[in-house]
């Protein structure tokens, strides 16, 4: 059954913006379908209001709409366009959900639009909790003992029947969002309540708890004739009770022996043929340990984050066969492109093991709760390849950057067993395998953590193995024998001699071999491959094997995503090979995050699914021999290789590395500044406490503090006394003692940030962007607006100015990103990356210019003015684009919402309109804010901004809405004439702020503090509580003023015009 | 402990002169064998005790072998079978619930000669891109007398093979239930769980040696017969060809697996032939051609039925592999015969054509309903 012929147009739902639980796997899964679709020569329409991904490209689909993904939008969108079809499985939960609501209303039968993927009815049975056990139990698959509730009674009363510890699960949200595990009666009224609250359809499952049961998850595919086949089996390595999503896995699954693996296969098989989804399904087990008894945890009938892991970890593009099977196609029909001489229609076999491992936002957020249970808390994750578990879990761990290259983690290394295993006792947290490996270390057995934490024996094992060897290693000659075992066992040559106290005998490169789906079988070309040690170099004989006589480039990604560096460098990465390709060079990429798009294997001619560290990157560089390595675009994790390669002699091609040092050193970027005459906030460096006090004095409060060389302003603050210094100076020197700090005058002024393209000569700025947040608030989680809306001429003009001054100086080739802050009608450098940043996706994308690929020839030779563009500022269009950042607060515990220098948004989305107001409009809608019109506001501001909280609160009482404050806030409003009620703080007993915010009398919350961060003071424990309520919380008055105009304005999105990007 | 610091070293020498130096684990020694490789990611117990394995020096391609140890539930036959065993690495601290033992000690109470901690991706392209080939696994040093190591080494096939794993004595085993029917199980190397699928279907099975006469099973009053896997070339067995000619004019439902597949075509005029590196793993994909479905199988053969060289009068090529279109199955049309390449009965490997025992179950029925008229 090939292509079906009455499909003609096809509609893509994308999934919107970064957030915990849904990430780049949607970028992947997305853009492969969009290939998919458009190697059918079928017309693709995509909706997506992530502006970062490649799925968004002019590349990818025929006509894009970056636009909100709401139910009226898309709506507009299928009858502006008429598609025949619209693909609802490969834009996450969000598409998915999308398509059923299209569906149930009988809008896509009444526009005669045809559901491909899966159908309500199949997506019911798998999302409605009652439904999905009525399912289960009729094709005799187990459940776990669970029942469906509406209220908080009928949740105790059920627990009461089953007994605690019960799991609540509520119905259709993201990543279990608002799950938990109760304990006790307490526990399960406060869960379930908020459960209730965030389900869109108030239904929450309460379960037996089975914790310590094996969780296991299968991949599977369905085609409409009825094929099935399992793609991948994976294990996790903490049992049930910790979201997959936060949970080391491993694939295949290794400790379960053919007959329990068969059983679970098998399940995995009925489920998705009594579910009849056609294409790719997600199926949870839970297996106990003990016996032989299993039940469904879990079903996804959609493509997800386990099935870009799945595809990646075998070489089996799932979202590229879920999408020709929804087109028509059967697994029999479609060619194994890993082999070019297999079918779809078969399992693969792995030779290698695979690890996942989570990345977590916790060294950002301080004071976030580290307790793992049913909400995911990981922003990314990093996936390793190796012949051994032990070897992979070492690349594994090294990938995710936490400044460790083994299972040692300083904090755990010296503390005292007892308080390591009370640790241990009081719950799971991110960091516990290196907490497990500690007490592994000193000498706890492997059965007592065992029956601590339940983790299998098996993996116990194997870091003990890790523990043997490192004592091995410390004991002794370090001979060749031992070398290599350790070199087997993942480690590298810095940490072999750091243990042993000896240089190493030897040194050894590591070989790679091929991921092939077939575990070697057939014969295959997959330009994919993984380091190992071992007797065969694959990578070697493939490139001599492959000759194309080409130059060869390395591009570096940037790793996994987290806050700070999303998904925007992987679209910079692509975008750098796809023009490396076009300009004849043969393009390899290194990376080693399994949710991107630049970790498919057909994006580049080769990948190296390995670590970024100098050694992991150094073998690539020994079997690739390159004409050259680009690290512009990936980000701080490639930015920071450049030392390195510049010292082992290999050529970087862009901006040279002395040249990015000079912009990352402190003194070496001031002694810049002074020769091109350009001004910065004041400011020194410091190493100690002490110092940094003086300073600060000196400069005056407020001033900034911030670690260098950092990205995302990671562990940036705004100190406004001496007593900030102190405390925040104590949590940066326990983290990287060896660098120092930098403390400069904080001038609240408006923000500028440029992205220009330089090619030592000329200089080209696609545009100026204006955040609406002052300075202060970090530029990833600033509203930010192209063209740049209230710069006179002249600022203007200073600013093309110095970027002209800066480019220049630093002899930038390619691509640099510079922040301004306009104050008292100066204009001052806060920052300037001579690499791609988070705006260059979207700024690309507006204004058209394809920045990454500009950038990209010039560090080949070519000029702007070859390629036909001038020097300056690139005039602006006729459409407004306003970038609004989107936060995943819900999912993380006890972090303060309050926006400050330290970025904390996951993604962003992009709103496109005529004007500004428009824009904001769209933005607002898209990032999920609620623009009611009605109800109440309760503000509660710091004394210096409550002036210019007069005008703000004026607005919205003029529109009707009721305004609350607190004492000091109410009293100064009422002075000026605003009607405002006071409400009591928490402090002063109830009824006060918090229980207004339970009220549900609130829509808008204006909450700053000279304060924040500690989830003790009420100034945050208000924010947490609108987390919680959902209610829509702005902590920066400008946020604030552009809200109220927005509301003021009175448009709604049913006047705003939907614009295909492609036109612009 | 669990590290192994210091591990003896072992050998495998290839009839081609490669030779690959690793460590030594279950016994020590020298054999010499038909070098495969299998790309089952679990089930190693079950591959370690099917007969259709005599002869063979088994390489897994997956690197982590012995993680769930060996448990006495597992096993396809009373022994193993494989002349020499090959892993990447094994796992001497195993995980299950069931485990009993680790996998070295059960290879070495098989007396079993085992290699690991070898290059196995470069063994397994080179058996991919030479096809199979003999070889040799020793714990003595090879370069001291490579020479006629390497003449024996290429001096060595597979012979006898049926002969050598058959139990010359029947046996019957009984479901819990009253029989419905009984079923002639010709022991060719028979996997235990063939035997069990048939048990599960109350059906009474008298496992029979593989040289028994058509007359020898009249005797015996069976309602089915089923044809065993087993290992070896297949036209080597030509008194069992023969015999088998005779059986199927008895007009008793047959069916047939793995050599046994083999067998019943070579008795029908088909021929077979030698695959380049056989067929050994969990996900083979085959292709029913009545349905034009696809199933994930668990096979095992380095021999192969020629599809082309089948009588189409006599019977047609049902099932086919979706990867090289071998031929995977058979369905005979002078006889009620169906006979399928690969394993039905997993074990291990995937289930999902255990319904061909249910097929057989009812031609037995359909036999049981004509004899009655």
């Amino acid at each position: 059954m090939p292509l079906r012929k009455d499909i003609k147009k096809v509609l893509v739902i994308g999934s919107g913006p970064i957030i915990i639980g849904q990430a780049a796997e949607f970028d992947y899964a997305g853009a492969q379908a969009c290939r998919a679709l458009k190697q059918e020569g079928l017309e693709v329409v995509l909706i997506n209001s992530n502006p970062a991904t490649i799925m968004t490209d002019k590349a990818m689909a025929d006509k894009i709409y970056i636009e909100p993904l709401t139910l009226d939008v898309v709506k507009r969108v299928i009858e502006i366009e008429k598609p025949d079809s619209v693909l609802s499985t490969l834009g996450g939960q969000t598409g998915l959900t999308l398509s059923m609501q299209l569906a149930e209303e009988g809008f896509l039968k009444s526009h005669h639009v045809k559901l491909l993927g899966a159908n309500p009815e199949t997506i019911h049975k798998a999302e409605d909790r009652q439904a999905f056990k009525d399912t289960m139990e009729k094709i005799g698959e187990p459940c776990i003992p669970s029942k469906v509730v509406e209220t908080v009674e009928d949740a105790v009363d059920f627990a009461k029947e089953i007994h605690y510890p019960v799991i609540v699960r509520p119905a259709f949200t993201l990543g279990g969002t608002g799950g938990g595990i109760a304990d006790n009666e307490e526990q399960l009224r406060d869960i379930a309540t908020n459960g209730l609250r965030l389900s869109p359809i108030t239904q929450v499952l309460i379960e037996k708890c089975i914790s310590g049961w094996k969780e296991i998850e299968f991949e599977v595919i369905r085609d409409r004739k009825g094929n099935v086949i399992t793609v991948c089996s994976m294990e996790n390595f903490d049992p049930v009770g910790v979201h997959t999503g936060d949970s080391i896995v491993i694939a295949p699954a290794v400790t379960l022996s053919d007959r329990e693996y068969q059983m679970l296969r098998t399940a995995s098989l009925n489920i998705i043929s009594e579910l009849k989804v056609e294409g790719g399904c997600n199926c949870q087990f839970a297996l106990h340990p003990e016996s032989m008894q299993y039940a469904v945890i879990e079903v996804n009938p959609r493509v997800s984050r386990s099935s870009a892991l799945a595809s990646k970890a075998t070489g089996y593009p799932i979202a590229k066969a879920a999408t020709k099977i929804a087109v028509g196609y059967t697994l029999d029909e479609i060619i194994n492109q890993v082999t070019g001489k297999t079918y779809a229609c078969f399992e693969p076999a792995l030779d290698y093991v695979v690890i996942k491992f989570p990345k977590w936002a916790f060294d950002k957020f301080v004071y976030a709760k580290r307790t793992l249970g049913t909400q995911m808390k990981a922003t990314g994750e990093v996936m390793a390849i190796g012949t051994s578990f032990e070897q992979a879990m070492m690349k594994a761990v090294r990938s995710t950057e936490l400044g460790v290259d083994s299972m040692n983690m300083k904090k755990y290394e010296t503390m005292p067993v007892n308080e390591l295993l009370d640790l241990l006792k009081s719950g799971v947290e991110d960091e516990r395998s290196f907490q497990v490996f500690a007490a592994l270390k000193q000498g706890v057995s492997i059965q007592e953590i065992h029956e601590i934490t339940l983790i299998d024996e098996w993996f116990l094992e194997k870091l003990h193995n890790l523990v043997e060897l490192e004592a091995w290693l410390a004991e002794g000659e370090l001979t060749e024998e031992k070398y290599l075992m350790a070199k087997q066992y993942g480690y590298l040559d810095k940490t072999i001699e750091r243990m042993s106290g000896q240089s190493c005998p030897v040194h050894k490169h590591s070989v790679f071999k091929m991921v092939d789906t077939c575990a070697g079988e057939f014969k295959a070309e997959t330009p994919y491959f993984y380091s190992t040690y071992d007797d065969e170099n694959e990578a070697e004989q493939f490139i001599e094997r492959t000759n194309t006589g080409k130059k060869k480039v390395i591009v570096f990604g940037s790793g996994p995503i987290r806050i700070g560096q999303g998904i925007e460098f992987d679209y910079c990465s692509v975008h750098c090979v796809w023009t490396l390709k076009e300009l004849g060079y043969e393009a390899v990429i290194c990376n080693n995050n399994p949710e991107t798009v630049s970790t498919d294997f057909d994006t580049g001619d080769r990948l190296y699914f390995d670590p970024l560290t100098p050694e992991d990157v150094d073998n690539i560089i020994e079997t690739e021999k390159p004409y050259g390595v680009v690290v512009q675009f990936g980000g701080q994790t490639a930015i920071k290789l450049t030392r390195h390669l510049a010292d082992k002699g290999v050529n970087i091609l862009g901006t040279s590395a002395d040249d990015i040092d000079a912009a990352e050193d402190r003194e070496r970027f001031d002694e810049l500044l002074e020769q091109c005459g350009i001004p910065r906030p004041e400011g020194f460096t410091v190493m100690t406490t002490k110092e940094a006090v003086k300073v600060a004095d000196q400069l005056g409060y407020p001033v900034l503090l911030r670690p260098s060389y950092v990205l995302g302003g990671q562990n940036m603050i705004i100190a406004h006394s001496e007593q900030d210094v102190i405390e925040y100076m104590g949590i940066i020197t326990s983290h990287m003692i060896e660098n120092p700090v930098l403390i400069d005058k904080y001038m609240m002024g408006t923000e500028v940030e440029v992205d220009a393209i330089c090619d030592g000569t000329d200089f080209l700025i696609p545009g100026i962007m204006e955040h609406v947040e002052r300075a202060g608030v970090h530029s990833g989680d600033s509203i930010s607006i192209y063209p740049a809306q209230n710069l006179s001429k002249k600022i203007t003009d200073t600013i093309i100015e110095y970027t002209k001054r800066l480019a220049l100086a630093l002899h930038v080739s390619g691509l640099v990103n510079i922040q301004y802050v306009v104050y008292r009608g100066e204009v001052y450098v806060i920052e300037v990356n001579p690499r791609s940043s988070r705006t260059v996706p979207y700024i690309s994308k507006v204004t058209g210019i394809p920045m990454v690929d500009i950038a990209t020839k010039i560090m080949f030779g070519a000029t702007l003015k070859e390629l036909g563009y001038e020097t300056g500022l690139h005039p602006a269009g006729d459409y407004v684009a306003v970038k609004v950042p989107v936060f995943s607060f819900e999912k993380l515990q006890d972090v303060d919402t309050m926006l400050g220098p330290e970025m904390k948004s996951t993604g962003e989305c992009l709103g496109i309109g005529r004007n500004f107001e428009d824009a904001l409009l769209k933005g607002l809608v898209a990032a999920g804010y609620d623009l009611k019109k009605e109800g109440g506001v309760l503000i509660s501001v710091r004394d210096s901004e409550k002036k210019e909280m007069i005008r703000i609160a004026e607005k919205f009482s003029r529109m009707g809405f009721e305004l609350y404050a607190t004492s000091g806030t109410a009293s100064y409003l009422n002075r000026n004439m605003i009607a405002t009620n006071t409400v009591r703080k928490i402090s002063e007993g109830s009824p006060n702020t918090i229980d207004l915010l339970e009220s549900g009398k609130i829509h808008y919350m204006i909450s700053t503090s000279a304060k924040g961060r500690m989830p003790a003071r009420d100034s945050v424990k208000m924010r947490r509580k609108s987390v919680e309520r959902s209610i829509c919380s702005l902590t920066a008055v400008d946020t604030a003023n552009a809200l109220a105009n927005v509301l003021l304005s009175g448009r709604t999105m049913n006047d705003v015009e939907l614009i295909d990007i492609t036109k612009i | 402990m669990a590290l192994i610091k210091h591990a003896e070293p072992a050998w495998l020498v290839l009839a081609d002169g490669q030779i690959f130096k690793g460590n030594s684990f279950g016994e020590t020694g020298t054999v010499i064998g038909e070098v495969v490789f299998t790309t089952s990611m679990t089930g190693y117990q079950e591959t370690l005790t099917d007969p259709s394995y005599y002869g063979q020096i088994v390489t897994q391609t997956f690197p982590l072998i012995g993680n769930y140890g060996v448990n006495s539930q597992d096993f396809e036959s009373d022994k193993s079978y494989v002349s020499g065993y090959i892993v990447r690495e094994w796992c001497n601290m195993p995980s299950n619930f069931r485990c009993e033992d680790d996998i070295n000690q059960f290879l070495k109470s098989q007396h079993i000669i085992g290699l690991y901690n070898i290059d196995t991706r470069r063994l397994t392209r080179t058996l991919r891109e030479a096809g199979v080939m003999n070889g040799a696994i020793t714990t003595e040093n090879p370069e001291q007398n490579l020479s006629s190591l390497l003449e024996k080494i290429k001096a060595y096939s597979v012979t006898n093979a049926v002969e050598s794993v058959t139990n010359p004595e029947s046996k019957t085993y009984t479901p819990e239930c009253p029989a419905k029917y009984r079923v002639a199980l010709f022991d060719f190397g028979y996997k235990r769980n063939i035997r069990q699928e048939l048990v599960k279907r109350n059906c009474e099975v008298i496992v029979v040696p593989a040289d028994t006469t058509a007359e020898q099973l009249t005797a015996l009053h069976p309602d089915g017969i089923m044809l065993s896997n087993g290992p070896g070339d297949p036209a080597e067995n030509i008194q069992i060809i023969e015999n088998l000619k005779e059986i199927a004019k008895l007009n008793i439902p047959i069916f047939g697996i793995c050599l046994g597949h083999q067998l019943m075509a070579l008795s029908q005029g088909a021929k077979t032939e030698k695959l380049k590196y056989g067929h050994r793993g969990a996900n083979q994909p085959v292709i029913d051609l009545a349905s034009g479905k696809t199933y994930v199988t668990s096979q095992n053969h380095g021999y192969a039925v020629v599809g082309e060289s089948l009588n189409p009068e006599i019977g047609e090529v049902s099932h086919i592999n979706a990867n090289d279109k071998t031929c995977e199955g058979v369905r005979y049309k002078t006889c009620s015969a169906f006979t399928v390449q690969f394993h039905p009965e997993a074990h291990g490997g995937p289930l999902d054509t255990a319904y061909l025992f249910d097929e057989f179950i009812s031609n037995m029925q359909k036999g049981a309903e004509s004899s009655c008229h």
